[in-house]
């Protein structure tokens, strides 16, 4: 079947099996490889993406659910909370295998786009999704400190 | 990881035959001297290239890493050494990953090139430096004949070559005048205060690409035209057969291009991942387990728990320990067991292969790239140099794509004359492992037995330390074990206990190999993982049992190891250790070498209403030789103690009838943000040699928490994970 959305601002059409998870659609389809395979059941986050603005699971989001949908993925992301959490993430150098960034990136900027200024009980809310192996989890709650400061600034 | 060698690898013959039984698991005869091309072969003019950098025309300057990158930095760390000495920009610089080549890549320690055991910084130290400071010299000397004034009055910064009569140029405008310069047998290197990057933090060059999802950084990401995606359905006990298949369901799936039956399995091949995914979860497969492990982890722990009753192989022998506990005043017993513990990196398995029949390219995170070589070659029939190995950046490893039996590499060869067999058109093929295949396909931390028996005297003095341990061999029957084996002991497996600093007087150190199908791999600290939570926690009883404290008493026995004692102190200091806790918070302590450097750690932990354990705060002290980017450093350590810290917490990899229980992140529950506790890493200063950091942060923490729950509830965990308990 084909599926009309919206990906990072450009409509597109999907000619994929309805039950294929829009993860495989964006890398495989779309070449968009910047999301990624983690788990496959909604437990890393490493294929966080945003659905009309909140963070979702891609590997557990059916592509024939999405008719109409707007995705934005890392590729797409350029909001004020985007760049403020890009920044804060390279001046703290956060990544360090960065197989989980993307989704890691994904989330903070949903959260920074609800919550301009978190705590840490905020933060743990909405990142604790969000697996990091090489445990970068200090460094990640210290730049999302950090990018909501810059966009207060 | 790999152990830090005594002797390189000797080198051997190579041996068809030999590669020829990887199914079998079983590698010998790596091919270590080639007749490779040199790196330089392909120079562009006007290019200066040598094994280790490159600089262009365009005034870009590339250090080829020969290492892996899969997080721990060292691809930069490398980097900064080049460009230290060659005086660099360093927004100049750039790293891509070297070929496989042995000749000019080896490392060091280990005779093939291969990363592992914290060992790439150590090896690379001079070698790295050598090759900026020899770009350097030549870079000076074309500038000399080309404005014609003495070499010794040209100066370099910055990337900058200049005169003082005016006269300047980029290193890029003097590459091709530099390529054809000599290369010097001796260059001439900088001394510690001349350094310009070293030591300092800077930083690293993968950031910005892995913050905003660049395309072509993984394995998982490689793309080609054409590309095939395969899943391979390996069998759900470690040592099971193919007996018959059924692809008819499977071969309904939209996109899925064919089902073959390949050395250890069925493959699904597919015209992308999702297609490949699905077909194979329609295969039904009839597997011939008579070979295959089918015991239950339960039964394992119990042969490893009396296989540590009974005398061993011996690795430590001072005297007659019997003797020596039955004279003395009393007898502490403790019986440890450990998991098994999976990898669990961010980016399951992947690999990708293009083979045209005569010859092959693979990209992949390639961590011993000389055995990946090796297997390719073998498996698909053709010379070594017809084989390219393309190395990616990894999304983690913790020892995971250290194999000594190139498996996945095995396994897309394999697939590859399968498909040619089965007369299909070449085509670029990649094998991607869903997180149920990583964490189901074996590799795992050696489950372990512990039995240690102490004798005290009359005032608490430890007489008398007998140790036994049992766990199958990660090195026993792999191409390492001639290196790594010395008359039949496996010290990968006593690592951090046989060769403890503690003062005993007298200590005994016995070992047992299980047999088993499991298959068991390095991970991150390997021996040290459980060795140390041993040494640890049992030094904590023997201070309560001395009536001293912990610090105290660790300064005391081990007086002959100063720089242990530094981070332990310095630790202590900066964890308070002397300062009253807050109500309901508890302290434990631990410090352990490993790899060559020495990291103390202080947990400061509490308890929530459920009686479940918080670790709020870790304070670390680190020595690991001349630091040279002192934020990686610290990166690493808080790093290897959240890795550590799940694992110790609530990770383990249990058989029912051998069939793994735990196969994704719902089962294997991963530190999560809320778990991952305040870190403070502190430094020492050191004009040693660099040793290894990419997992000496691992060790401390589980016995430091282990320690503190003991603070408070009186009694040690000895069975791992502490989920096994009610703490957490």
């Amino acid at each position: 079947m084909s599926v009309t959305l919206k990906i990072n601002g450009e409509t597109r059409t999907l000619d994929a099996d309805p039950d294929s998870p829009l993860l495989w659609a964006l890398r495989d389809e779309l070449k968009l490889t910047g999301t990624k395979f983690g788990c496959g059941i909604a437990a890393c986050g490493a294929c966080t993406v945003h659905l009309d603005g909140m963070p979702i699971r891609s590997c557990q989001t059916s592509v024939g659910d999405l008719e109409g949908a707007e995705i934005t993925t890392i590729e797409g992301i350029d909001s004020k909370a985007a760049e403020a959490v890009q920044t804060a993430w390279q001046e703290l150098e956060v990544p360090q295998c960065g197989y989980c960034q993307s989704g890691q990136i994904m989330a903070a900027t949903a959260l920074l786009s609800e919550t301009q200024k978190p705590t840490d009980e905020d933060i743990d809310a909405a990142m604790d999704g969000n697996v990091c192996r090489c445990a970068t989890y200090a460094r990640i709650r210290k730049a999302i400190h950090l990018a909501s400061d810059k966009m207060e600034g | 990881m790999l152990h830090m060698l005594q002797k390189p690898l000797e080198a051997a013959q190579p041996s068809r035959r030999t590669f020829l039984k990887v199914s079998a698991g079983t590698i010998g005869g790596l091919v270590l001297a080639m007749n490779l091309p040199r790196a330089a072969a392909s120079a562009a003019e006007g290019e200066f290239t040598q094994p280790f950098v490159h600089i262009r025309p365009d005034n870009t300057v590339v250090v080829l890493s020969k290492h892996l990158d899969k997080g721990q930095g060292t691809a930069s760390g490398l980097s900064t050494l080049v460009a230290d000495e060659l005086d660099a920009s360093w927004d100049q610089v750039r790293v891509d990953f070297a070929p496989s080549n042995p000749q000019l890549y080896a490392n060091t320690m280990f005779g093939v090139q291969g990363t592992g055991g914290s060992t790439a910084m150590a090896n690379s130290f001079m070698q790295y430096r050598q090759a900026g400071a020899a770009a350097k010299a030549m870079i000076v000397a074309a500038a000399a004949k080309d404005w014609g004034v003495p070499a010794s009055e040209i100066t370099v910064s910055g990337g900058v070559v200049s005169h003082g009569s005016g006269k300047s140029a980029t290193l890029g405008e003097l590459a091709g005048l530099a390529a054809g310069e000599e290369v010097p047998a001796e260059p001439v290197l900088k001394t510690p205060d001349q350094w310009v990057y070293i030591g300092k933090s800077f930083p690293r060059l993968d950031v910005k690409n892995k913050t905003f999802g660049a395309p072509g950084t993984y394995t998982m990401d490689f793309q080609r035209d054409g590309l095939l995606v395969a899943t391979v359905a390996r069998s759900p006990r470690f040592g099971g057969k193919v007996a018959s298949f059924d692809a008819g369901e499977a071969m309904k799936v939209p996109g899925v291009v064919n089902v073959l039956q390949i050395a250890n399995g069925v493959a699904v091949i597919a015209e992308s991942t999702w297609p490949a995914i699905k077909g194979r979860s329609l295969l039904e497969i009839e597997w011939d387990d008579s070979e295959a492990e089918t015991r239950s982890s339960d039964a394992m722990i119990a042969e490893l728990k009396e296989m540590t009753a009974q005398p061993g192989i011996k690795v430590r022998e001072d005297g007659d320990i019997d003797a020596a506990l039955d004279a003395s005043a009393r007898v502490i017993e403790a019986d440890f067991d450990f998991p098994f513990l999976a990898h669990g990196a961010m980016e399951p398995l992947d690999i990708a292969l293009y083979f045209d029949g005569e010859s092959a390219e693979l990209w992949f995170g390639s961590q011993i790239q000389t055995i990946d070589h090796n297997v390719a070659a073998a498996v698909l029939g053709i010379p070594f140099q017809n084989v390219k190995i393309n190395t990616l950046w990894a999304g983690g490893s913790f020892g995971r794509r250290a194999q000594a039996d190139a498996h996945p590499v095995a396994e897309i060869a394999s697939l590859a004359k399968a498909m040619q067999a089965a007369g299909m058109a070449a085509a670029p093929v990649k094998i991607v492992w869903t997180r149920e295949d990583d964490m189901a396909g074996g590799y795992y931390r050696p489950m372990s037995a512990h039995r240690i028996r102490v004798g005290l005297d009359a005032a608490g003095n430890v007489t008398a330390f007998k140790y036994n341990i049992a766990a199958k061999s990660i090195v026993k029957g792999t191409p390492f074990e001639a290196m790594l084996m010395k008359d039949g002991v496996d010290h990968n497996m006593t690592e951090g206990a046989h060769d403890t600093s503690y003062a005993f007087p007298l200590m005994n150190m016995d070992q047992a190999y299980q047999e088993t199908q499991v298959p068991v791999l390095w991970w991150r600290s390997v021996g040290h993982t459980h060795t140390a939570y041993v040494m640890e926690t049992m030094i904590d009883r023997l201070a309560k049992e001395a009536g001293k404290d912990p610090v105290a008493y660790r300064l005391e026995m081990i007086r002959d190891d100063p720089r242990k004692a530094n981070v332990l102190k310095l630790a202590a200091e900066k964890a308070g250790w002397d300062k009253p806790l807050a109500d309901g918070r508890f302290r434990g302590v631990a410090v352990h070498k490993s790899f060559g450097s020495y990291v103390a750690e202080v947990a400061e932990v509490s308890f929530r209403d459920d009686g479940t354990v918080k670790v709020e705060k870790v304070t670390a002290a680190v020595d690991c030789g001349t630091p040279i980017n002192p934020d990686n450093i610290v990166a690493q350590v808080e790093g290897g103690i959240g890795y550590g810290l799940g694992a110790i917490l609530r990770n383990q990899v249990t058989l029912v009838d051998g069939v793994v229980e735990e196969t994704n992140f719902d089962t294997y529950e991963p530190l999560r943000m809320s778990d991952m506790p305040e870190v403070e890493v502190h430094i020492v200063a050191s004009n040693e040699p660099p040793t290894g950091i990419g997992e000496p942060g691992t060790p401390p923490i589980g016995p430091a928490v282990a320690n503190a729950i003991a603070a408070a509830k009186g009694d040690w965990i000895t069975s791992l994970p502490f989920s096994r308990t009610g703490v957490v």
